[in-house]
């Protein structure tokens, strides 16, 4: 990036993010929908920089992503997802509805809390150690199936094009980098899902979410 | 007026942690609600009754008229949009996010992980059940100490009672009294634990204290 004027906070929008994060890919996807630019600063986490002092700084849970707005610093998707949604209301991610909002919501909380987690290499790698590879991969597929057998149902009523209707929402957000994790890194067999199927289609036709995958971000590894 | 039947429902188990996070909500509010008790031990949140509010499974429920919501989460934001007294999240943008950030950390870092002990316990061993929950609450309290050091007051985010409280609180709790976290590696959640019992919408919401909980914490 071309250095500022000397002296002058910079007014960009700063995403510290790895290009295979999940996680991270949430926050790229919305900041497209949102038009947003912003300026990417790769984290390699393979490489542990995650672990630098300067990043423990950012935060101090060693994860991306972080957002940083002028003097303001979100990490954690979620609350960064919550932060953009209220200080750059353009193309808003929640429906006004205060269901369809509270559906949206419950819908990110399925995915960051009951299945991502879960997924965490370090604790499949614990997992393998303790349990084996065999049961690693059935704790894997047992857990995003659960989850995503909850979003067939709970969403069955609500879905449109997109998730919870005709609208791209936070549900889409948090849904689509899931389902793209679910199906290339772990293999998952959508046929199970044809609601969730469906809507994947859509989201994944998005040119903001394409923007956002892995293999487009400056700091993929072909 | 003795039976008048109450607005608003909560499907909670006592000693779950999410159900305990809006059961303070809801008395912070001053909002009276049927406790509705969810035998989890029992299983029955796979009932089809449950199911059809929640399918995934989980407490807590929030039932207000027609309106069915789902995940500690979202009902918070649910009630902090529809019955604003008492406000639980601060208008500042770099504080409203630390309170989402610190909220996060218990639910996606520590109780999820923690509530996989059980799994351990039968895959693993049952020696590991206990360091299993132990190190993931302490990795994320490790992480809370640094997240909130700067920021806290006489509450997580400073001198007002907020969202991280209310996730924080029913975590360290269980953390205490479940698992046997040694708080002295804590001072900053040991400090806010300790202004946390002096308040009573804190303190009725937590599990000893709820319609389904048994006389003895029993097993884990």
């Amino acid at each position: 990036m071309a250095p500022k004027d000397g002296g002058e906070a910079s007014s960009k929008l700063v995403l510290y993010s790895y290009w295979q994060s999940s996680c991270s890919w949430r926050v790229r996807f919305a900041l497209n929908l949102k038009g947003l630019s912003y300026e990417y600063k790769a984290v390699n986490l393979a490489k542990g920089e995650q672990f630098t002092p300067e990043f423990e700084k950012l935060n101090p849970l060693h994860f991306v992503p972080v957002l940083v707005d002028g003097d303001v610093v979100v990490s954690d998707s979620y609350a960064i997802l919550m932060y953009l949604e209220e200080k750059y209301p353009q193309r808003t991610l929640l429906p006004a509805d205060p269901q369809q909002k509270a559906l949206n919501l419950q819908v990110a909380s399925i995915i960051s809390s009951s299945i991502q987690p879960l997924l965490m290499l370090s604790i499949l790698k614990y997992l393998e150690e303790k349990v084996g590879l065999e049961e690693r991969l059935l704790f894997v597929q047992t857990n995003i199936e659960k989850g995503f057998l909850a979003l067939e149902k709970l969403l069955k009523d609500f879905v449109g094009k997109y998730a919870t209707g005709e609208e791209v929402y936070m549900a889409d957000v948090f849904m689509a980098p899931q389902i793209a994790v679910a199906t290339e890194r772990f293999k998952i067999d959508m046929s199970k899902f044809p609601t969730l199927s469906r809507i994947y289609e859509s989201q994944r036709a998005l040119p903001e979410f394409l923007a956002a995958s892995p293999e487009r971000q400056p700091d993929a590894v072909h | 007026m003795a039976h008048e039947e109450k607005k608003l429902k909560l499907y909670s188990y006592w000693r779950s942690s999410c159900s305990c996070r809006i059961r303070i909500a809801l008395n912070l509010k001053g909002l009276e609600y049927q406790y509705i008790p969810v035998n989890l031990l029992k299983g029955e949140q796979f009932s089809p009754e449950f199911q059809k509010l929640n399918p995934i499974g989980y407490v807590p429920v929030l039932v207000d008229g027609d309106i069915v919501i789902s995940d500690s989460f979202a009902i918070f934001m649910y009630l902090e949009e529809k019955y604003p007294q008492h406000p639980l999240l601060p208008s500042d943008l770099q504080k409203k996010a630390l309170n989402f950030q610190a909220a996060n950390i218990v639910c996606s870092s520590i109780q999820p992980l923690q509530n996989l002990a059980k799994y351990i316990e039968e895959k693993a061993s049952p020696d590991e059940k206990i360091p299993w929950a132990k190190r993931h609450i302490e990795k994320g309290f490790e992480a809370l100490e640094k997240l909130l050091k700067d920021h806290a007051g006489i509450y997580a985010t400073g001198d007002e009672v907020f969202m991280a409280d209310l996730f924080l609180a029913p975590q360290v709790h269980a953390g205490i009294k479940r698992f046997n976290v040694d708080m002295a590696k804590f001072p900053l959640l040991s400090r806010l634990n300790e202004a946390y019992s002096e308040l009573p919408h804190f303190q009725n919401a937590m599990p000893e204290n709820q319609p389904d909980s048994p006389s003895a914490w029993g097993t884990c």
